[in-house]
């Protein structure tokens, strides 16, 4: 094997422009690996594992293009670089109208399309601040999808925001539907009479795909970012959302979904929450929701979604049943997986693409297992993971987190990070579950089943077993009953929804780990 | 405004990074403008006050409302000795920022040597180079004068000017008659040929042109024959066919009714009519007119002098009004004249890049898609041109606006802050010299000023 390297100095380019210039490298006949990242920290540490870091790629700076290829000989490594170079010259098709010019600045744009209302910003973090900050004073709503922006900044950026009557949703925000426009990560969905605040990007989707399942639509889903509801952030957006919402004379049912807040900031949105007829389903995903008029607390996602369904017809008496009969179903469904699990077999391996997804996982499985989880974004910090690039007993991983997304695309994007991290989990003789989440919508991966279903396989072989949920709509890109078909094919246990999914797993090695108590007595 | 406000709205989207994103946005219906983002240069932070806490914006506002607010007009003409502030029987104006002799360009070298021939000061080349090289002779930028010249921008004491008269603030500027294209001074030629038009223009165009300009005691007003101009095709920097017949419609009664010989006057409405650049010695000094009130405000970002020796590209910015910040000038681009090539080109040269700073010029391209023929390039390519413009100009000049853009007004303002945040630098479309003195000019094209000047002045912008 020969390994050739390319640092292009202050070269900028897109993470999706890079991850598909890097996939089409990886196809030539010849090259083993190949990748192509922008030279910060995360990013060399990744080419480390790949055996691609090399004394060149070591030296490049976060500004610096990195170029490398691992080929059969020097020849095809070089000719793989010069492929390369020529594919990242390749312009972008021209818009219309035979003009290929497009503005360069936010103020330009505004200039040149006067009716703008809304900005959608996923530069670099370092930069994403000072764009949301030009897109507010021009007037415009924002969807902050960029992460690695200070809270220093997310703090002035929203007071600014609150001042000027506009949204700024996130840092971190990958999805908001604005009048049935899905923005960023979002999935095709009907409009209708719920509205959603949430601060989490997939709970957003989560949320909104178990309602359109269910037939019922969304009037405006609003993502605020993770952070909004720390004591310092104080809420604002949630604040702002929910009272354009309660104002909102299309929105009937409303739904707040995020992480426990802060107790003032709670006690400020449930307030908030009080002041309107409206039902106000709420779901502190791991925390609970003190009493209060008018508000229906909800434990998972799932709930929330079922929730805010019935609350139309007044009938959220029901939602208890449905749950319980859903608990016996995936009992059933547990015990023969549990059954046929080979002897040693008896962790449990989450590899998630959904950050809230991730989380709601860990908080069904803090009630189902005896043994703690570990992540690199746990519930409590004493689970932290010591190294988030290998798994230890029961372990969630979230790949969407910065430490994975700095300089190169979103796991939702690009699955090659967690087709990898699947393979190696195969290797591993203690594994018995595998969860995933599989996102659709606008902005994801076209047909994120397919990409992972040859490492899915490998893990069956293996003798794992798969437990995924597919969060989407059928209307979506990739089609919702095709990506389940495509799982199921590859023998992956599919469940309605995330919370089905990680309750199915836990179940299956709760098992296990039963059995393992038994024989050690 | 409130957030309910957007509710049930249409929505249209600015996306600013992955292109992705744009795509999906636009595949459900739904109108996006998707930015060409690029991060800022390497350590160019925004800088909204300098050192000492001006406020850059606020100064940048008064700059553009002085600009806008002039009112440029032919009011007369004169011997340049005589009507230049400063001018004196032994200095020659050139183009572009301070240069000595020993590092001046062929071309500037060659008008300086013919001006000096023209003068009388000397017999042929060999004793006009020995003269202009001994220190007898002062060189001094146009633009220390209130001065501009295209090409080699060569004023000579003797030569006829223009004088602009800015009615809103006052103060002046001058530029000399253009000769014409081919084998003339300004391209460094030099030759019998190139004198007897130089004496021609002196005693014949200049005192029947004097006489009319006296018989139109409000004289012509130069910003409205530039608005229209740019209705008409032109960009009045490069393509100045339009403003050329404008003139001699403005200026036809008066030639008529002050005629003392009209066969003369037939010479002079013929050289005029077969020049189509005559109007750009009245385009580039109404620029000049019309930016030098807003030098010496302080703070601002603002370029008020771009301007080429074929040596050195400079700039000064309204807020550092003495201080120029250089570079070397570029390479030019082009289209060249049977028989010459890129070897043959003089690096960028002239002051008509004043055209470029009061908002037309090459800014206005889009205005003047048959300027292509002369410069190269495509129509697309002139829009996209202007388009890219307002990306590093703080304002647009409502005085003069641009058809094709829906009437939008022309890029106002160069902003040196701009210029790095962007990483775009100005545009600039220009004739070509030959690089040898005497030779004349070769061709067209197009170039980006030089980045290292915008670079100096953003940082002595800062420390202000």
């Amino acid at each position: 094997m020969n390994v050739q390297t390319l640092i292009k100095t202050s070269e900028y380019h897109d993470s999706v422009k890079l991850m598909l210039v890097a996939r089409e490298l990886s196809r030539l006949a010849g090259v083993r690996d190949a990748a192509v990242v922008m030279g910060t920290e995360a990013n060399k540490s990744l080419l480390e594992q790949s055996g691609l870091l090399s004394a060149q790629a070591q030296a490049a700076t976060p500004n610096d293009l990195v170029l490398v290829v691992s080929a059969q000989d020097q020849e095809v490594a070089q000719a793989a670089l010069k492929t390369a170079e020529a594919l990242l010259a390749r312009r972008a098709e021209p818009a219309s109208g035979g003009l290929d010019f497009r503005p360069r600045t936010l103020r330009s744009a505004v200039k040149a399309q006067p009716e703008a209302n809304v900005a959608v910003i996923s530069v670099t973090g370092r930069f994403a601040a000072d764009e949301a900050r030009h897109a507010l004073s021009e007037g415009l709503h924002v969807l902050l999808f960029s992460d690695n922006v200070s809270l220093e900044d997310e703090i002035s950026l929203k007071r600014m925001a609150h001042e000027k009557g506009l949204l700024l949703m996130g840092p971190g925000a990958g999805t908001a539907i604005l009048n049935g426009v899905a923005l960023g990560f979002a999935n095709r969905l009907p409009r209708g009479p719920v509205g959603v605040v949430s601060a989490a990007g997939t709970g957003l989707q989560e949320v909104t795909t178990l309602l359109a399942r269910q037939g019922v639509g969304l009037s405006q889903g609003i993502g605020t970012g993770g952070r909004d509801l720390r004591e310092d952030v104080g809420g604002i957006m949630m604040l702002d959302g929910l009272k354009a919402l309660q104002e909102d004379p299309e929105t009937r049912v409303i739904l707040l979904v995020s992480k426990p807040p802060a107790a003032s900031v709670t006690t400020r949105i449930l307030e908030q929450a009080s002041t309107s007829k409206k039902p106000t389903v709420v779901c502190f995903l791991g925390g609970k929701v003190p009493t209060a008029p008018g508000i229906l607390p909800a434990r998972t996602l799932q709930e929330a979604a079922l929730l805010a369904a019935t609350a139309l017809t007044g009938e959220t008496g029901k939602v208890q049943e449905i749950l319980d009969r859903q608990m016996q179903d995936l009992q059933a469904r547990s015990q023969p997986l549990a059954e046929a699990m080979r002897g040693g077999r008896t962790r449990l391996r989450g590899l998630f693409s959904g950050g809230t997804l991730a989380y709601e996982a860990q908080v069904i499985w803090r009630d189902l297992l005896a043994e703690p989880v570990f992540s690199n974004a746990p519930l409590d910090a004493v689970h932290q993971m010591s190294d988030s690039t290998r798994s230890q007993g029961h372990t969630i991983v979230d790949l969407g987190e910065e430490e994975f997304t700095v300089g190169r695309p979103h796991p939702m994007i690009d699955q090659d990070l967690r087709t990898r991290r699947i393979l190696q989990e195969a290797q591993d003789s203690e594994v018995a579950v595998l969860v995933l989440d599989l996102v659709l919508g606008h902005g994801a991966h076209p047909d994120p089943a397919g990409e992972l279903s040859e490492a899915i396989r490998k893990a069956r072989e293996a003798g794992i077993a798969v437990v995924a949920s597919v969060t989407g709509t059928e209307q979506d890109p990739q089609a919702l009953a095709r990506q389940t078909r495509i799982l199921r094919d590859a023998g992956v246990e599919v469940c309605e929804s995330n919370a089905a999914a990680a309750q199915l797993a836990g179940l299956v090695v709760a098992r296990l780990e039963q059995v393992v108590v038994a024989k050690g007595r | 405004m409130a957030i309910k406000d957007l509710f049930g709205r249409p929505l249209t989207v600015v996306n600013v990074g992955l292109e992705g994103f744009a795509g999906a946005v636009r595949d459900q219906g739904v109108a996006v403008v998707d930015l060409d983002w690029k991060p800022p240069a390497a350590g160019v932070r925004p800088l909204y006050r300098t050192a000492s806490g001006l406020d850059v914006e606020e100064a940048n506002q008064e700059v553009i409302r002085r600009i806008k607010a002039a009112r440029p007009v032919l009011v007369g003409m004169g011997i340049a000795r005589d009507v230049i502030p400063g001018m004196h029987e032994h200095k020659i104006l050139h183009s572009g920022p301070p240069v000595t002799w020993e590092r001046m360009c062929g071309p500037q070298r060659g008008a300086v040597m013919g001006a000096l021939i023209y003068e009388g000061l000397a017999q042929d080349g060999r004793e006009a180079e020995i003269l202009a090289r001994s220190g007898e002779i002062e060189f001094a930028p146009c633009h220390h004068h209130h001065c501009v010249g295209p090409m080699a921008g060569v004023v000579s004491p003797r030569m006829p000017v223009f004088i602009i008269e800015n009615k809103a603030f006052g103060n002046h500027a001058y530029c000399t008659l253009n000769e014409g294209l081919g084998k003339v001074l300004r391209y460094g030629a030099m030759g019998e040929e190139v004198y007897e038009r130089l004496r021609w223009m002196e005693a014949e165009l200049y005192p029947v042109l004097d006489r009319a300009l006296a018989a139109i005691p409000e004289g012509i007003d130069l910003k409205a024959m530039i608005a229209q101009a740019l209705h008409m095709g032109d960009e009045c920097h490069n393509r100045n066919r339009a403003g050329t017949s404008l003139f001699l419609r403005a200026i036809g009664p008066a030639l008529a009714r002050t005629s003392q010989d009209n066969e003369a006057l037939a010479r002079v409405i013929e050289f005029i009519d077969r020049n189509d650049h005559f109007f750009l010695n009245l385009s580039m000094p109404a620029g000049k007119a019309s930016v030098e009130p807003a030098e010496g405000v302080a703070g601002s970002s603002i370029v008020t002098v771009m301007a080429r020796n074929g040596t050195d590209f400079g700039i000064r910015l309204a807020s550092m009004p003495e201080r120029w910040f250089t570079a070397p000038s570029g390479k030019v681009e082009g289209l060249y004249f049977p028989s010459f090539s890129e070897r043959d080109a003089n690096p960028d040269i002239g002051d008509s890049t004043i055209t470029e700073t009061a908002g037309y010029g090459g800014f206005a391209m889009a205005a003047a898609p048959a300027i292509t023929q002369f410069v190269g390039g495509s129509p697309s390519m002139a829009v996209e041109t202007t388009l890219e413009m307002y990306e590093i100009t703080a304002s647009e000049h409502e005085g003069f606006t641009i058809p094709v853009l829906n009437f939008r007004g022309t890029p106002l303002g160069i902003d040196v802050r701009k210029v790095r945040q962007a990483g775009i630098l100005p545009k600039i479309n220009t004739g070509i010299a030959h690089r040898e003195p005497g030779v004349g000019m070769v061709g067209a094209g197009i170039l980006r000023a030089p980045e290292a000047c915008f670079i100096e002045a953003f940082q002595a912008l800062a420390a202000l």
